[in-house]
């Protein structure tokens, strides 16, 4: 599951600046974003809403809203720049090299068009199949992804499928180009716990089969645990941490990050909740320095006025925060999460043995 | 965070709850059982969990206790009186003296036309406190409570968040002084660091009120946190019920080990170790007769529903958990 890190990046992004207009002024959702997709990994990014997750992959995938722009940066993909993409060039991507699973199942599917031929659909789109072939394709992928009764089901509509069974759907179409690259944007939010494990067993099981880079957006630490080899915390509009599964979770460095993993309860949790107080930062006039400052109680006077740089804390794991330059005064991370990662490191000696 | 409940003094009561509704489609009428046979107590001070999947009937449950449905069938009461009659002025003034609700969808829940302080006034004013001025200050004290400020008393829902405004929700549950809570997914829309806040808030005043909880969520990690006890519905059924620790520890009916065995953990290794286990309802075959289902009591203050056919397989099962424990 380890990244290689030896390996040219498939998907780079680079300084990526995203801005909309809106009526009280500009929105500054996505504020300088870098981040790079090995082949073969899961890229986990995680936030809050409003934190500019889902913004970012929008803009990899050309499909930001009227009002949306992208205003600095760069997208580098096989070695073109798709910030500068007309919505023609994206034709050629989208869909084929890279595709998308959404959050809603049902609103990704078309209600008035059959299962089977909305899988034929983007065979025949493209793959440029002849039909016989994308109907005995669509049902080999219908199988594959866990489709009881395959045809049957060709000839259904979406409403008669369960939420489940809906993105199981959504990930045959997305799965059936053969794409390099699956975005998907919170796929289980909408679904039950057991539904949603499934689904994130079937994404793994994919993965391992046509080796496809994923990049997973979500708010929910236990998927990320379950999914990611390596994991990019965003808050207002930045990367705050990025670092592998193991470093995000067993030596997180980012005041943020220890907040989001410890303002949610896990089974064993009965300590007090680590709250972060107030609500996240208006994006029309983002604060100065670290956005995160106002609600952080480890914040230096440095946080408010100049925002910091990234913290080399190896190889793989970087923090944007000026409480890892060596200057800076040592504190600790929050009681409950101390507890929770001692915890963890016993239950791993424990199956270690 | 579970507290310690010393007394046995049941405050609410459910027997054998059956809620259906009757829906139509093409000309034909169909009945969907979203209660079925439910039965559970909720003891003084203490905070029950009812967890479940989409449609599992949790929701319907809370609903149907408060009465916002006409239950088809079974019992309900409250400290010892009948909640389930026919509804008329008494009963319904001893519902909404007693027990309150706070809802799932904070825009939903709170009307948009008026101000938070008509809002959480409004119980207030219908209980009878006719002066303007002290409404006014129980309101400002009640927001002080929940977290919210005096200036807030005035503004509309639209100008808040959705913690404050599931803050505001809190507020008017709280307001009249009920003696019961039915939580129904409070934190459930909203952001994770919000989430916290608000799971703070409730277990502060619940500690400063004595207030007995009905939480109703499908997070099990959050109702693990905040419930001491814990009822697991599998459509329309109460499946098992047991104390959040012996439940989590011992599960034994087979979907709630497959829930349980589900539910993602913020731990890298503890994922991929993790062994998922499936739920097959059909292994079950009740019927009418000698395989109706009850509730068994398979060890102190721990019951699975089930057919006496099955109930051997549990006792088993006691006994293997029995005897490792003496091991120990």
């Amino acid at each position: 599951m380890e990244a290689n890190l030896n390996k040219e990046p498939i998907l780079k992004v680079n300084d990526l600046v995203v801005n909309f207009n809106a009526y009280a002024g500009t929105v500054q959702a996505v504020r300088g974003v870098s981040f790079e997709l090995y082949e073969g990994e899961t890229l986990a990014i995680v936030g809050e809403s409003g934190s500019g997750k889902s913004v970012t992959t929008k803009a990899v995938l050309g499909i930001l809203p009227k009002n949306g722009r992208i205003d600095g940066g760069e997208i580098w993909y096989h070695g073109e720049d798709m910030a500068k993409y007309t919505e023609k060039d994206f034709y050629n991507i989208r869909g084929k090299k890279i595709s998308l699973v959404f959050q809603d199942p049902l609103s990704a599917l078309n209600p008035i068009m059959k299962i089977g031929k909305q899988i034929m659909e983007a065979l025949i789109l493209s793959l440029k199949m002849p039909k016989a072939e994308a109907k005995a394709r669509a049902l080999e992928l219908m199988k594959a992804v866990g489709i009881p009764e395959a045809e049957v089901r060709f000839e259904q509509y979406p409403f008669q499928f369960s939420g489940g069974m809906r993105q199981r759907i959504v990930i045959a179409i997305a799965l059936a180009s053969d794409p390099e690259i699956l975005v998907c944007d919170e796929p289980t939010t909408a679904l039950d716990v057991t539904i949603q494990a499934q689904i994130l067993d079937l994404i793994n099981e994919m993965k391992a089969k046509s080796n496809v880079s994923v990049i997973f957006i979500t708010h929910d630490m236990g998927v990320v645990a379950n999914m990611a080899d390596r994991i990019c915390v965003m808050y207002a509009g930045r990367i705050v941490e990025v670092g592998t599964a193991d470093e995000i979770f067993y030596e997180p460095a980012h005041p943020y990050t220890w907040a989001l993993l410890s303002s949610m309860p896990d089974l064993d949790t009965k300590e007090k909740l680590f709250a972060i107080p107030g609500a996240p930062p208006n994006m029309i006039t983002p604060p100065q320095g670290d956005a995160f400052a106002p609600r952080n109680k480890y914040a230096l006077a440095l946080d408010f006025e100049e925002a910091p740089p990234y913290f080399k804390l190896s190889e793989t794991h970087y923090a944007a925060s000026w409480l890892c330059h060596p200057d800076a005064p040592k504190v600790e991370m929050p009681e409950i999460l101390k507890n929770r990662i001692k915890r963890m490191k016993e239950a791993e000696e424990k199956h270690g043995k | 965070m579970a507290s310690e409940i010393n007394n046995n003094e049941v405050v609410l009561e459910v027997k054998n709850l059956v809620m259906h509704f009757k829906t139509k489609k093409r000309g034909k009428t169909h009945k969907v059982k979203a209660v079925d046979d439910v039965s559970f107590s909720v003891k003084r001070g203490e905070t029950f969990g009812l967890v479940g999947e989409s449609g599992c009937g949790k929701t319907t449950t809370g609903r149907t206790i408060i009465r916002l449905y006409n239950p088809t069938g079974g019992e309900i009461y409250f400290e010892g009186q009948p909640l389930h009659g026919r509804m008329n002025a008494k009963l319904r003034k001893l519902i909404t003296d007693n027990i309150a609700m706070i809802f799932q969808d904070p825009i939903a829940s709170l009307n948009p036309r008026m101000t938070v302080q008509e809002i959480i006034g409004e119980g207030l004013k219908i209980r009878g406190i006719k002066d303007p001025a002290e409404r006014h200050q129980i309101v400002v004290d009640m927001l002080k409570k929940v977290g919210l400020m005096e200036e807030h008393a005035t503004r509309y829902p639209h100008e808040f968040s959705g913690g404050q405004r599931q803050r505001i929700g809190i507020a008017r549950a709280l307001v009249t002084n009920p003696k019961v809570i039915i939580a129904d997914e409070p934190v459930s829309a909203l952001d994770v660091s919000v989430q916290a806040q608000v799971i703070n808030l409730l277990n502060d005043l619940k500690e400063e009120y004595g207030l007995t909880i009905l939480f109703i969520a499908h997070n099990l990690s959050v109702v693990k946190y905040f419930s001491d006890r814990i009822g697991i519905m599998y459509f329309g059924k109460l499946v098992e019920l047991a104390s959040c620790d012996e439940l989590f520890k011992y599960p034994l009916h087979p979907y709630t080990k497959a829930l349980l065995s589900a539910i993602p953990q913020p731990d890298p290794h503890h994922e991929r170790r993790r062994v998922r286990i499936s739920y097959d309802s059909s292994i079950h075959n009740y019927d009418e007769g000698e395989n109706k289902p009850h509730y068994f009591e398979v060890r102190p203050d721990h019951f699975v529903y089930c057919s006496d056919a099955e109930y051997p397989a549990y006792e088993a099962e006691v006994k293997e958990i029995e005897a490792s424990l003496k091991g120990e």
